[in-house]
């Protein structure tokens, strides 16, 4: 049940705020944090929002923008460390201020319905999932046992799950990660609530499975659910919301008809959204509004990228490698993978969860071995050489993984990561390591004044240009990057996208990128590798695959993704 | 709660265990734990400077003299001040017990470390015998030892170690294996790192770092376990005033005199309390510092 189709979320002539029947308001929303210390925060400032009947608004904003803690705050889980205060807070007439716990729980689930972000944290791992919804009933005194276990079949069904009877009876951890995200969703409108707040309901799914999603969340509002959607994705939020409201920092900047924001964005935090997100269109590109980082020659000009008589750098020969699951069965993640990748270039490599495209890069980086088939290096044994050969060729290959923090030692700080790098345990590099670490902090746009930092004090973006830095302290000819952007907001995604393109032209070094994101995959790649199941099912250019897919996964894959441009065209169209 | 803050912050942003002590406030009880632990080492190291009477002098016509101004602690069947036997007792116990903590880490960290990185071929049959000692009670492994060694405050020092051992292999053996799998281990691999430095690097000191408590916890239950031994006639002989041995001492007179059960009693008890306080809140400090 893939429902694909993008269309404009209202053909109507619209208008700022959505017409309808008010039911939930907020205006002047404020909560503060208080620290251990006592300390206040300030993290929603001043919010206005209203949500009329059979309406979808959506909060955007990047992490720490106050998006999620506005949503809690309208449900009253903002917390115990939290103060909130409004000049109206309103659910249909009635304040939501100073409300007592139990008259939340009677709220919650009747009234607002909740979805939270991750089905797997969210949902009770030893509760068979049925259980879950019937509870959601029970608890607010729904019906008798017979009419629940009815109704539970009911809500499975209407959010879609096949086989709603074998699948209430299953745990969580037996789901497929939609049909999980799906029983959330259930347990959460089981009875009808007028109002479903989504936070994140799809940042952990798959595009496929995402698709999924928001096709169910579509009926809802179809069925006359008022939604209130919290995302980071400006394309998720194109397919759904009447009115967009972007947030930075606490404050709501923007404020408008989904129409309107996407396509004529007032306030430069906005475009700036919308320009970082990777797509075909951005190809070449910067996404970001900052400049290039290279302020000195650190390293020697690559060599003339022209190598026609060279072997190419990394070439993976049928490459097959199982593991043994703790069943004991063994299962092949990669059957029979090959492609080669020349110098200078970028390789994307994309697939879904579970497709073995982390295997390949494990592989590629000979921390696994190949069941069969072989990687060579620059025509060179290099998977299946010694260990001492394989030494050798180590620190001509660099890696960044998705999460750079647990990449790093927890006792190192910054400078310790990195001089360990250059002088990998030679003395005779250690007297200029501090420097040359300062130098390669600068390369990828930190200053020498974060040696001295704990990467767990330090942001995402920072945390993975110390990983960026980290790979090219070696002089790298190859960099393995393993998700390297998935765990990051969107503008910051853009300046490591940016950063890395920046790299590539300045040290001629290839890329081995591998992602589950369409957009960043066509973004950065020559040629792209599709993965599903453990079989390479299509290979080409960047441009053939995207424009002129032949496998139908690839074509499925396509077709799920959430596409803004798309959105905007809809829109544009349907307001001319 | 009554919180005795010592705030010294550090300049800097150290995120260490040290400025961690440094930043948080440190609860009274371990603030109490810590001023008996340094009591207990200052007897160890010098008794005389807390004795008041000499441990071995007997004094007959003072015999079984209850606790008063001249004799804190009361005086035993032969006129031996209790306070002063203590005191003196407190070196042989406290050895015993750090002695017995350094056995059982060494022997721990030899095998934890090969049954989680050695070939199978190794890790298999110490990981079965490491399954097979856990199976027997630690006191029952330990006056095996004892039984195989004779009675000396030596071998009652290797008995409770060898005794402790399992527990702890496996412990390091879970966090060595936990720490092998880490994404830092991967990245130092991946950057041509030999395992050697590897290991050095990272693997044994991150396996470590949430032990670090347990040593403290650990030399409280060996002095308990010492004790034990020697209370049952198989660890240090008479007249050596060691703990464990006045409890022994003190049983016959326990109906006339209860201060030769209650006071070294006391003291034991006081010292494991006092360790296992401090190892529990390093420990906790250690794992709230890792992530």
């Amino acid at each position: 049940m893939t429902t694909t189709e993008i269309e404009s979320p209202d053909s109507k002539i619209e208008t700022f705020p959505p017409a309808g029947k008010k039911l939930l308001e907020a205006r002047g929303l404020n909560v503060w944090f208080t620290g251990q210390n006592g300390e206040r925060k300030h993290v929603v400032k001043g919010v206005d929002l209203e949500l009329r009947a059979g309406k979808c608004i959506a909060l955007v904003g990047e992490s720490g923008s106050g998006k999620s803690v506005t949503a809690r705050s309208l449900v009253g889980l903002a917390g115990d460390n939290a103060i909130v205060a409004a000049d109206a807070l309103e659910l249909e007439g009635e304040t939501l201020l100073g409300r007592s716990d139990s008259w939340w729980r009677r709220v919650r689930g009747s009234r607002i319905g909740f979805i939270l972000q991750d089905a797997l944290v969210s949902l009770d791992p030893l509760r068979p999932v049925g259980r879950e919804i019937n509870e959601a009933l029970s608890l607010h005194g729904w019906g008798t046992r017979q009419m629940r276990r009815d109704k539970v079949l009911q809500t499975l069904t209407e959010v879609g799950v096949p086989e709603p009877e074998l699948r209430a009876r299953q745990r969580p951890g037996e789901l497929s990660g939609g049909l999980r995200q799906r029983a959330l969703i259930a347990s959460a409108i089981a009875l009808h609530p007028d109002i479903v707040i989504a936070d994140e309901p799809t940042t952990a799914l798959d595009v496929t499975v995402q698709a999924q999603v928001l096709g169910v969340l579509k009926q809802m509002l179809a069925r006359g659910t008022s939604v209130i959607l919290i995302s980071h994705d400006l394309a998720v939020v194109a397919k759904l919301a009447d009115a967009i409201l972007v947030m930075q920092d606490g404050e709501i900047v923007e404020a408008g008809p989904s129409s309107q924001v996407l396509s004529r964005p007032q306030h430069p935090y906005t475009q700036q959204l919308i320009d970082a997100i990777p797509s075909e269109h951005t190809k070449g590109t910067r996404l970001s509004a900052n400049d290039g980082v290279f302020t000195h020659q650190l390293f020697a000009p690559s060599a003339s990228p022209l190598f026609l008589h060279e072997a190419p750098l990394l070439e993976a020969r049928n490459v097959v490698k199982g593991f043994k699951g703790p069943d004991g069965i063994r299962r092949t993640v990669v059957k029979g993978v090959s492609f080669s990748l020349g110098r200078g270039e970028t390789l994307g490599i994309v697939g879904e969860s579970g497709s073995g495209k982390s295997t390949v890069a494990r592989i590629a980086l000979s921390l696994e071995t190949p069941d069969s088939g072989e990687v060579r290096f620059l025509g060179e044994a290099w998977s299946h050489a010694t260990p001492a050969e394989q030494q050798k060729i180590r620190k001509r290959i660099a890696v960044v993984y998705q999460d750079p923090l647990s990449s790093f030692d927890p006792r190192w700080r910054v400078s310790r990561i990195l001089t360990d790098a250059i002088t990998l345990g030679d003395p005779k590099h250690a007297s200029r390591a501090r420097n040359r670490a300062a130098e390669l902090l600068e390369t990828v746009g930190l200053t020498a004044a974060h040696l001295d930092q704990w990467p767990l004090r330090m942001s995402g973006g920072q945390r993975q240009r110390v990983a960026i830095a980290r790979a090219i302290a070696t002089n790298p000819e190859v960099i393995v990057l393993d998700e390297a952007v998935s765990a990051l907001d969107v503008s910051v995604q853009a300046q490591i996208l940016d950063l890395l393109s920046d790299l590539q032209t300045q040290l001629g070094v290839s890329y081995l990128f591998i992602s589950h994101d369409l957009g960043v995959i066509h973004h950065m790649s020559d040629r792209v590798l599709v993965m599903q199941n453990g079989i390479a099912v299509e290979q080409g250019t960047a441009d053939e695959i995207f424009y002129n897919p032949k496998h139908s996964y690839t074509q499925k894959l396509l077709e799920s993704l959430p596409r803004l441009e798309y959105a905007k065209l809809r829109l544009a169209a349907s307001s001319r | 709660m009554t919180d005795v803050t010592t705030d010294i912050r550090p300049a800097a942003g150290r995120a260490g265990l040290v400025s961690r002590l440094a930043i948080v406030r440190v609860p009274v009880s371990i603030v109490l734990s810590a001023l008996a632990v340094l009591f207990f080492v200052i007897a160890a190291a010098a008794p005389s400077v807390l004795s008041t009477h000499s441990a071995f002098d007997t004094d007959l016509l003072s015999s079984l003299t209850p606790p008063a101004a001249d004799h804190w602690l009361g005086t035993d069947d032969i006129g031996r001040d209790l306070y002063s036997r203590i005191i003196w007792g407190t070196r042989g116990s406290l050895l015993i017990g750090v002695g017995a903590m350094a056995v059982a880490f060494a022997g721990a960290t030899v095998l934890g470390f090969t049954a989680a990185l050695a070939p199978k071929w190794v890790a298999q049959p110490i990981n079965r015998i490491l399954e097979i000692l856990l199976a027997f009670p630690t006191l029952l492994l330990a006056l095996l030892f004892v039984a195989l060694l004779g009675p000396s405050a030596t071998s009652l020092l290797i008995s409770v170690g060898l005794g402790t051992t399992p527990g702890y292999a496996r412990l390091i053996r879970a966090q060595t294996l936990k720490v092998k799998q880490s994404g830092y281990v991967e990245a130092a691999r991946a950057l041509g790192h030999p395992w050697q430095i590897v290991f050095i690097q990272h693997i044994a000191p991150n396996a470590f770092r949430p032990l670090v408590g347990l040593v403290a916890l650990g030399i409280g239950q060996s002095v308990v376990w010492a004790s034990g031994l020697s209370f049952l006639g198989l660890g240090v002989a008479p007249p050596s005033p060691e703990w464990g041995a006045l409890l022994e001492a003190g049983k016959a007179s326990i109906t006339v005199a209860w201060w030769l059960e209650i006071f070294p009693g006391l003291a034991i008890v006081l010292v494991a309390l006092s360790f296992t306080q401090i190892g529990q809140y390093i420990q906790d400090l250690a794992e709230g510092n890792a992530r």
